[in-house]
């Protein structure tokens, strides 16, 4: 697909504009500290990144990886997720700004789904655990949007030739989770063991769900 | 650092998993964790200072009986020691804070947060 078809128009929103960005009193108290340590050379940003990366699945409740799971094993939630994500995964309990507004994108042997956000505010950490780190570096964005199957060999994904490739650009109003494939072998598994199988990475389309012999 | 200082992770009433590790419930309480850690790794202060000072805040009257502002103490902690080592005044801290809150604001969806977003500066 061709570029233009990846990108949404961020245009079509101006009346929620205003909205798009916020900052609580302790994310900005946060950045303040941050940018002072920084200008007086305590701390290096990249890090800070770095040991908040160690953490990576220790921030949230990370309830992605239990969507993916129960839409796997029932097909009446899949389909629900997939005709309105957001009741969907409310209706486990999942609620929140960051949750807000989801809509599940499922792969398929016929297409990969990749989703690009700059991490303004709007990333759904909630469900889908904390952002990687070079997600936000604007390459990353402009070259998943002109070269995705580029980018995702650099991350160790493969996929055939044949397979599509679609590109999802969050916008304030619509947060993407991927539902990646099902791996082979795991009909007996029950949902925990499942989940387990699931990812962030999976959930973002950087990755797959890890195969049938990694639950624990 | 030295090797006989706990870690920060020995922090009182730090929230952790079964497995002992630090939990958040937000990306900002991390960041706050981590620059902490960095901090204290520098040797900007010690764990003595660090543990005086999140135990001020954290036997503050008023807060949440759930202990959901944990990490507010926290950063209330943090700032409280930069300001008293003198690596930056609470004025200027709060100026900072509200510059960046502006800069969020002032932020179209689709672009990154900068500092020098905030129509002010």
């Amino acid at each position: 697909m061709t570029s233009e078809d990846a990108m949404h128009n961020h245009d079509d929103h101006d009346d929620e504009h205003d909205h798009d960005n916020h900052f609580s009193d302790m994310q900005a108290r946060v950045k303040a500290l941050e940018t002072i340590l920084t200008q007086k050379g305590l701390i290096d940003p990249a890090a800070i990144d770095a040991i908040v990366e160690t953490y990576e699945t220790k921030v949230g409740p990370r309830n992605g990886a239990r969507v993916v799971a129960k839409a796997w094993s029932e097909p009446d939630f899949a389909e629900w997720l997939r005709s309105d994500a957001t009741a969907a995964i409310a209706s486990l309990g999942y609620t929140g700004r960051q949750g807000e507004h989801m809509r599940a994108v499922f792969n398929t042997p016929e297409t990969h789904n990749l989703v690009v956000c700059t991490l303004c505010s709007c990333y759904p950490w909630a469900v889908l655990g904390l952002p990687p780190v070079w997600y936000k570096a604007p390459p990353y964005r402009s070259r998943a949007v002109i070269d995705p199957r580029g980018v995702l060999e650099e991350f160790g994904v493969t996929l055939p030739e044949t397979k599509k490739i679609r590109v999802w650009d969050s916008t304030a109003e619509l947060r993407y989770i991927v539902i990646p494939e099902r791996p082979a072998g795991t009909e007996d598994l029950d949902h925990e063991a499942l989940a387990d199988l699931v990812t962030r990475d999976s959930m973002i389309g950087t990755g797959l769900a890890n195969p049938a012999g990694d639950a624990r | 650092m030295n090797a006989h200082e706990p870690s920060l992770n020995g922090s009182p009433g730090l929230p952790k998993s079964n497995e002992g590790d630090p939990v958040f419930d937000e990306p900002w309480q991390a960041e706050a964790f981590a620059m902490t850690v960095r901090l204290h790794e520098k040797g900007v202060f010690s764990w003595s200072e660090w543990a005086e000072a999140l135990s001020h805040e954290l036997y503050k009257p008023g807060r949440r009986a759930d202990a959901s502002d944990y990490f507010d103490c926290w950063v209330a902690a943090l700032s409280r020691l930069v300001t008293e080592l003198s690596i930056t005044s609470q004025d200027n801290l709060d100026r900072l804070t509200q510059s960046w809150q502006r800069a969020a604001e002032a932020t179209p969806h689709g672009k990154p947060i900068l500092l020098e977003n905030d129509p002010e500066r």
